[in-house]
């Protein structure tokens, strides 16, 4: 008994072991990344393994170029944010709740829009944003992004929708509450979870978009930070501790969020047909 | 007229059921179901700048698509997105699977591993590709000078910048990204896996080869067949990780349908074909949407 308790305690020791060299490896160009951006600045891109000595002019670099960037990331997905869950937190509830006409045929319409290429939106939202004047807008390009995460917020929020029992909305109605109120005191405190993490990950998916900034704003006056990279790798001569320092800063929600909000990151990785 | 608790009127009732689910539906509307069509009908338009100034793009029946057909690189492109796809999809559903049955052994810290693992996935997809440009850069880039040090190669792989060699290595980045997506899902499907299965086989004194043909791959078929279609629909579609990494580039190597489509539209203005290069791509998206929602629906409307 003793024995295979060891052999056990030998095995899942290794089993970590393993475990920790594959994730070095699988992080090794996040590693590199930070690496690289406390480099000296210009294009070179010989390093050690760690920095001998931190530069700091590559952060210099980005923040000068691409602070305005990096703001623009930040208003557009909190807006996009907000805008998501105005939607998709009432429908979720009333896909979860209520007996609906057609509600079968809106669930496969919701998954189905998941799957339309980014490309097409783009196409057509160009001409028709071109004639209403929202082509180089905050409203413009935050109403494009929450395609990115409403459909999923929906979806996910009403899976924890449905864990709200529905004797406790009617007894809620019973006391008089009215529709709207039911669904704000109670469905959605239960489901708060839920909540949360459609809004964690619609502010990842806006924040990471691309293609709406590439093809919705054409001046550098609303230009989100994923294409301020974009041009920066366009450019002949590539300064790479300032694109390696610009990306560290475009990464830190996806860091921070792993880290202090791991187990919603977790729960909306497995909820599904995600991204 | 029947009052519900509350005092609300049956039918008022119905509307104010309706007015939480009219807003999404609407959004839909306007941006997914208007775009779908649209496209369709640029398709046949002579949609170029000319356009927006004088509000007229003359129907043109199949032309665009005559046009797009006739192009050179038009199967050239047809043949990256399919290679981009299998090839991506292989690499991040073989290494996706075996971390995931890695992981279900239970050790220290595999927990805490297993979401850091998640990284790559969260990271904006154009800062993957800036990370990775750096890595595969051919003179000083760490993968090079690694095979260098280590007397595999004499001169460095041109990894982005060889038309023989580019697609396989945007490919390889999209393995990298894919890779986490791959492994939360196919967890979750192995933790439905009970237990009890397991310790029959291993009472039976089946080898883990065995015991992963003859318990685990049947019984993880269901989200086999969610995970590699969600993947293939999310890899036709990429655009971001070959802009990023090649711009379609070197020689139109590593052009693909949707980068296509973005050149067509919004390089050369030319918003007639891009639309008909697109809508290809919704014709074979949604071929796998089908298979997708034949193998979902039941969980999708439970």
């Amino acid at each position: 008994m003793t024995r295979s308790l060891r052999a056990r305690r030998v095995r899942s020791t290794r089993d970590a072991v393993i475990g920790v060299l594959l994730l070095v490896l699988l992080l090794f160009p996040v590693y590199w990344m930070v690496n690289l951006s406390v480099q000296s600045s210009g294009s070179n891109l010989a390093s050690s393994l760690f920095p001998t000595e931190i530069h700091l002019d590559g952060y210099r670099a980005a923040i000068a170029d691409q602070s305005r960037n990096l703001a623009t990331s930040l208003i557009v997905s909190l807006s996009s944010v907000v805008l998501t869950l105005v939607i998709a937190v009432p429908a979720a509830y009333a896909l979860a709740q209520f007996r609906l006409r057609g509600l079968n045929a809106i669930l496969l319409i919701l998954a189905v829009t998941q799957m339309i290429p980014g490309i097409v939106v783009a196409n057509s939202l160009y001409s028709a944003y071109n004639d209403l004047g929202l082509l180089n807008t905050t409203v413009g390009l935050v109403a494009a992004d929450a395609s990115h995460s409403i459909p999923f917020a929906i979806l996910l929020i009403r899976t924890a929708m449905q864990g709200v029992p529905p004797a406790v909305l009617e007894a809620a109605r019973l006391d008089g509450a009215g529709l709207f109120r039911a669904f704000r005191s109670i469905a959605v405190p239960i489901a708060r979870n839920g909540v949360i993490t459609a809004a964690l990950f619609s502010f990842l998916f806006t924040w990471s978009d691309f293609i709406f900034a590439l093809t919705l704003t054409t001046t550098d006056t609303l230009r989100p930070v994923t294409l301020g990279i974009y041009t920066y790798l366009g450019a002949d001569q590539t300064d790479w501790s300032a694109v390696m320092a610009t990306s560290v800063l475009a990464s830190l929600p996806a860091i921070v969020l792993l880290l202090v909000a791991q187990r919603y990151i977790a729960a909306g990785a497995s909820g599904g047909s995600v991204k | 007229m029947r009052r519900l608790p509350g005092g609300t009127p049956r039918s008022r009732e119905q509307v104010y059921r309706w007015a939480f689910v009219v807003p999404a539906l609407v959004y839909i509307a306007l941006f997914f179901a208007f775009p779908v069509v649209k496209n369709v009908v640029m398709g046949f338009q002579d949609y170029t700048t000319a356009s927006f100034y004088t509000g007229e793009a003359p129907f043109v029946g199949l032309r665009n698509y005559r046009t797009i057909f006739a192009d050179p690189q038009f199967w050239p492109s047809v043949l990256h997105t399919g290679l981009f796809t299998v090839g991506s999809i292989v690499g991040q559903f073989t290494l996706g699977l075996a971390m995931a049955v890695f992981f279900r052994r239970r050790f220290p810290l595999s927990t805490i591993l297993r979401s850091l693992l998640l990284l790559p996935w969260l990271l904006p997809v154009i800062v993957s590709t800036a990370l990775w440009r750096s890595l595969m850069d051919q003179d000083a880039g760490a993968i090079n000078v690694v095979l260098k040090s280590l007397g595999v190669v004499d001169t460095g792989i041109p990894w982005l910048s060889s038309p023989s060699v580019a697609l396989l290595s945007v490919i390889i980045v999209n393995i990298w990204i894919g890779i986490p997506f791959n492994v939360a899902i196919l967890y979750g499907g192995l933790q439905d896996i009970p237990e009890e299965l397991y310790e029959a086989s291993s009472v039976d004194g089946a080898g883990p080869w065995r015991t992963f043909w003859s318990i685990t791959w049947p019984l993880l078929r269901p989200t086999v067949t969610v995970v590699v279609l969600l993947c293939v629909i999310y890899t036709l579609r990429s655009i971001d990780i070959i802009l990023g990494l090649t711009r379609g580039g070197p020689a139109n190597s590593t052009q693909t349908l949707p980068t296509a489509s973005y050149f067509q539209s919004f390089q050369q203005f030319q918003f007639g074909l891009g639309a008909a290069t697109s809508n290809v791509l919704i014709v074979v998206a949604f071929v796998f949407a089908l298979l997708y929602l034949r193998a979902t629906r039941r969980s999708l409307t439970d």
